[in-house]
């Protein structure tokens, strides 16, 4: 009789253990089913993935469209089946659409299983695929404008360059231009011709995102931020300037030593008094500088999810006095890209946080409904409503009596900052004008570099001037 | 062309989930006729995604070798499902068809990766089938198989100690011997021995000093394993201890004890155990260092979502770009090729083998012979668990086959004996006893 109740106690911790083991199975294949059930593009999407050309033999590759649905990039087939992507725009959209044959960029490497994925009905795609059909795969809808991109493509004319608008509250870009370019329809051609880039052009290269130059003036923008936070009186500060500042045996001149007289820190930003921000400069405390730069993502990453070149700032014990005045008006070792600076001039005008710069804003299946929408975090705040208060006032002065005065006068009200960057040690100077305009709570914020051209009210700002007026 | 493929990818899929649900509607209902009905339908289910399977792979590339294969595979698979019912009289019909279904996928994926590999895998199955058909004759003749104990131990800690010290290394683990050129795993055998072992010490007596032992001769085993890298096989002896120490017992408390020392163990190995601290990164992370040991998992991710639900069809995955996708990632690639339900459904196989194997247990009344089944089941599921979870991320892969589908001679090898071995208890002592004991109700 114990015997027997014995072989029972063992059939039962029997089943019980065995089938609470089951347990791990059911989460297993739950898992299983959440993972294959879940949104696994972005996986796809990942450049180590080798299957995605698989996904090619079966769908024809989805186009890239503007903001309004204008093409910027196509796949056509000809009668024997032969597809080619097709640029409609040629060079206008190279950099920022990217190009398909010879190593994809831009948007066509960063979306590219999103662009061989087909959202169609799934009868309809069963029933291609039994024909040997291919499904149309899905549209990417970016935020750009056709009017605006071909605006900043030809105010840049001939220049070497980047350009860069967008709307500073949600972050959607408008328009991105780079030169120098190249043709996308025809890269197989030219592509010897481009990489051995005889006259160091680097057409290749997205001079919006990846080129890095020195600040210039611009950066005066930054040393004025960390001065106010450094000096409540601000707003009593005083300076004579007589067209240059000296100390430890370095000599800082205004731009063609140009004696600026007596000013106040609005009127010392808006004509960009090199000599008063030099001297500003030696008075700030070079950890809190480095920690508010750090702040506007210099030495880290941008929030953008695309090809970028990391901006530079360095500040510390070790630089000599010449080298600190240097730094503070934008010279020295500071490095930065035109989507850096795009993204902090948006700060002042989105209310004082780091906003997310984006090309993608959905995809649409061949149906033309929406399948997947891109949303984007902002970053952190970055400025008090006083101080953007008071750096609105400043970059005003630039339009009203500054360097930006062509912008004034217009139906709009733009903000701005010029910059006229030296590099090497040459004459050479880089035309910069970061800045945005406000009309009936339209907002629009641009970064404009233009290489070896001269002062950024000269050549810098005509081009916003264009692209302004084409927005309103 | 492609309409073919991609068509007869559904047809695979359509009728392994029949089968499949045969497996689980089986027993509804004592209609005995029903039952023989349902499992000669599997068989027919077997034949037809084995032909349609072939039919793909010749028209991919016209290898007449396939062919060929199919032909023999046919063969014996109708041979050998006879022998069987004759050698296993009374045995689980269900369990024989299971083995043979995954042993059909198993050879069908190798011809599609890599038709030498699937010819050298068929040649090992034949030979293993051919030595398992007298493994009841074995079993009823060695009647000492019960009496030893301690020696089963013994003979498996020093041979996994021989193997350590002439090992090899292969895909990370010091576990291979190579004799003339041909590599044998021998921890794959000495874990048979290891269920024998733990069923002939503990069913004895469990009294502490005995399980304290039990223990260390336990431990030893897996220790050896640690130290040969073969974390996977570790975990798969040490669980199967844990849990077949508990149900003799009845005594939770080893559970909670074995469980918090396991895990603490674990948590030294992660910390002592470069090659350890690489796979729990690759879990956590494969992607942020996706060239620094996080490769495998992410191309196994990569092909699982490629697949989806339905696959890509067979033929038309990239399964090359996973590293070792013959043996441990075979799984991702059979899910790129015939998708996630038919590799859900694969799961739910196993699971419906590892069900009979403890009802197989429940039926036997002597405790050697229901401990070692029941330890044998656990050893089967566990290392299941741990080569499904590893491959889609739901745990660190620890490197273990996937039984019977897996590239690798040891690993069908003993897998095999574990079935035959259970099948074989089942028919010496299950079925008529538990006939006896219906008679006496």
């Amino acid at each position: 009789m114990k015997k027997r109740k014995d072989k029972n106690n063992d059939n039962r911790n029997i089943a019980v253990i065995s089938y609470s083991l089951m347990i791990i199975f059911v989460l297993l294949i739950a898992y299983i089913v959440i993972f294959l059930a879940g949104d696994n593009m972005e996986l796809l999407n990942n450049p180590y993935n080798k299957a995605q050309e698989l996904f090619s033999e079966y769908t024809r590759r989805g186009s890239i469209l503007s903001a309004d649905g204008s093409v910027i990039a196509e796949t056509v087939t000809d009668d024997e089946g032969n597809e080619t992507r097709r640029y409609p725009y040629d060079n206008m959209f190279a950099h920022t659409a990217g190009h398909f044959d010879n190593g994809k960029t831009g948007l066509e490497a960063q979306y590219n299983v999103y662009m061989l994925n087909s959202s169609i009905n799934p009868v309809v795609s069963a029933m291609n695929e039994l024909k040997g059909k291919k499904n149309p795969g899905d549209d990417l809808v970016t935020t750009l404008d056709i009017g605006l991109q071909k605006t900043a493509y030809e105010a840049l004319g001939s220049r070497r360059g980047a350009v860069i608008a967008l709307e500073p509250e949600s972050g959607n870009i408008l328009c991105m231009v780079s030169k120098p370019d190249y043709d996308p329809n025809t890269i197989k051609r030219d592509w010897d011709e481009l990489i051995e880039d005889k006259n160091n052009e680097s057409a290749l290269l997205n001079r919006a995102t990846q080129g890095l130059y020195p600040p210039g003036s611009t950066f005066k923008l930054l040393t004025l931020i960390e001065y106010m936070r450094e000096n409540s009186d601000y707003r009593d500060f005083s300076f004579e300037c007589k067209g240059s500042a000296a100390q430890g045996g370095y000599r800082i001149n205004c731009y063609n030593k140009k004696k600026h007289g007596k000013e106040d820190i609005v009127q010392a930003f808006a004509s960009s008094c090199n000599s008063a921000f030099a001297t500003i400069g030696l008075g700030l405390n070079k950890k809190r500088f480095r920690t508010l730069c750090g702040s506007f993502l210099f030495n880290t990453e941008l929030p953008v999810n695309y090809a970028y070149k990391q901006s530079t700032f360095s500040l510390n014990k070790s630089f000599t006095e010449g080298e600190v005045m240097q730094t503070c008006i934008g010279q020295g070792k500071t490095l930065i890209s035109p989507l850096h600076n795009a993204i902090i001039i948006s700060a002042v005008a989105n209310g004082g946080y780091i906003v997310t710069p984006h090309i993608a804003d959905k995809m649409v299946n061949a149906a033309g409904r929406t399948v997947k929408t891109f949303s984007y975090k902002n970053g952190d705040t970055v400025l008090s409503a006083e101080e953007i208060d008071f750096l609105k006032e400043c970059l005003l002065e630039v339009t009203k009596s500054g360097t930006g005065h062509a912008l004034s006068g217009q139906d709009y009200t733009v903000y701005g900052k010029t910059g006229t960057a030296q590099f090497d040690s040459g004459n050479d100077s880089h035309a910069w004008y970061i800045g945005y305009a406000e009309s009936g709570g339209k907002k629009i914020a641009v970064s404009i570099i233009v290489e070896r051209a001269g002062t950024g009210s000269d050549y810098a700002v005509p081009i916003a001037k264009k692209i302004f007026d084409e927005y309103y | 062309m492609n309409t073919i493929v991609k068509l007869c990818g559904y047809i695979i899929v359509i009728i392994f989930a029949l089968y499949t649900f045969f497996c689980f509607t089986v027993f509804r209902g004592k209609d005995k006729e029903r039952s023989e009905r349902i499992y000669s339908r599997q068989r027919v289910c077997i034949f037809l995604i084995s032909a349609v399977a072939h039919a793909v792979l010749y028209l991919m590339d016209y290898d007449f070798r396939i062919i060929i294969l199919f032909v023999l595979q046919m063969i014996v698979f109708f041979i050998a499902v006879h022998m069987y019912q004759i050698f296993y009289k009374g045995l689980s019909k269900l369990v024989l068809n299971n083995m043979f279904m995954l042993l059909m996928i198993g050879i069908f994926m190798l011809e599609r990766i890599n038709i030498g590999y699937a010819i050298r895998q068929s040649a090992i199955v034949l030979a293993g089938l051919i030595f398992c058909i007298f493994i009841p004759v074995i079993i009823k003749k060695i009647s000492f198989l019960d009496r030893l104990g301690w020696q089963y131990a013994i003979f498996g800690i020093i041979l996994l100690a021989v193997v350590f010290l002439f090992a090899e290394e292969k895909h990370g683990a010091k576990n291979w011997i190579i004799i003339k050129g041909i590599a044998f795993q021998p921890s794959e055998f000495v874990k048979i021995l290891f269920v024998f072992f733990i069923a002939a010490v503990l069913t004895k007596k469990s009294n502490f000093k005995r399980v304290a032992a039990a223990s260390l001769f336990a431990a030893a085993h897996v220790l050896i394993l640690v130290i040969e890298k073969d974390l996977g096989g570790a975990l798969i002896y040490f669980v199967t201890y844990l849990i077949v120490l508990t149900a003799v017992t009845g005594n939770v408390l080893y559970l909670i004890a074995g469980l918090s020392g396991g895990s603490a163990a674990a948590v030294i190995a992660w910390k002592l155990f470069t090659h350890v601290q690489t796979r729990v990164n690759a879990w956590r992370d494969p992607w942020s260092i996706i060239d620094s040991g996080g490769l495998q998992v992410a191309q196994s991710l990569f092909a699982i979502a490629t697949g989806g639900w339905f696959g890509m069809g067979l033929g038309r995955g990239l399964p090359g770009k996973i590293p070792i996708v013959e043996s441990d990632f075979i799984f991702a690639a059979i899910s790129e090729e015939l998708g996630g339900v038919f590799a859900i459904c694969i799961l739910l196989v196993y699971i419906s083998c590892f069900i009979m194997f403890v009802n197989i247990s429940i039926k036997i009344k002597k405790p050697f012979y229901k401990f070692t089944a029941l330890g044998l089941g656990i050893q089967f599921i566990f290392q299941v668990f741990l080569g499904v979870g590893g491959v889609t991320k739901f745990i660190p892969s620890t490197g273990v086959t996937l039984p019977l589908i897996s590239y690798g001679g040891s690993s069908v090898l003993s897998t095999l004996i574990l079935f035959s071995i259970i099948q074989g208890i089942y028919v010496l002592n299950g079925s008529k006893e538990a006939e006896d004991e219906e008679a006496e109700g």
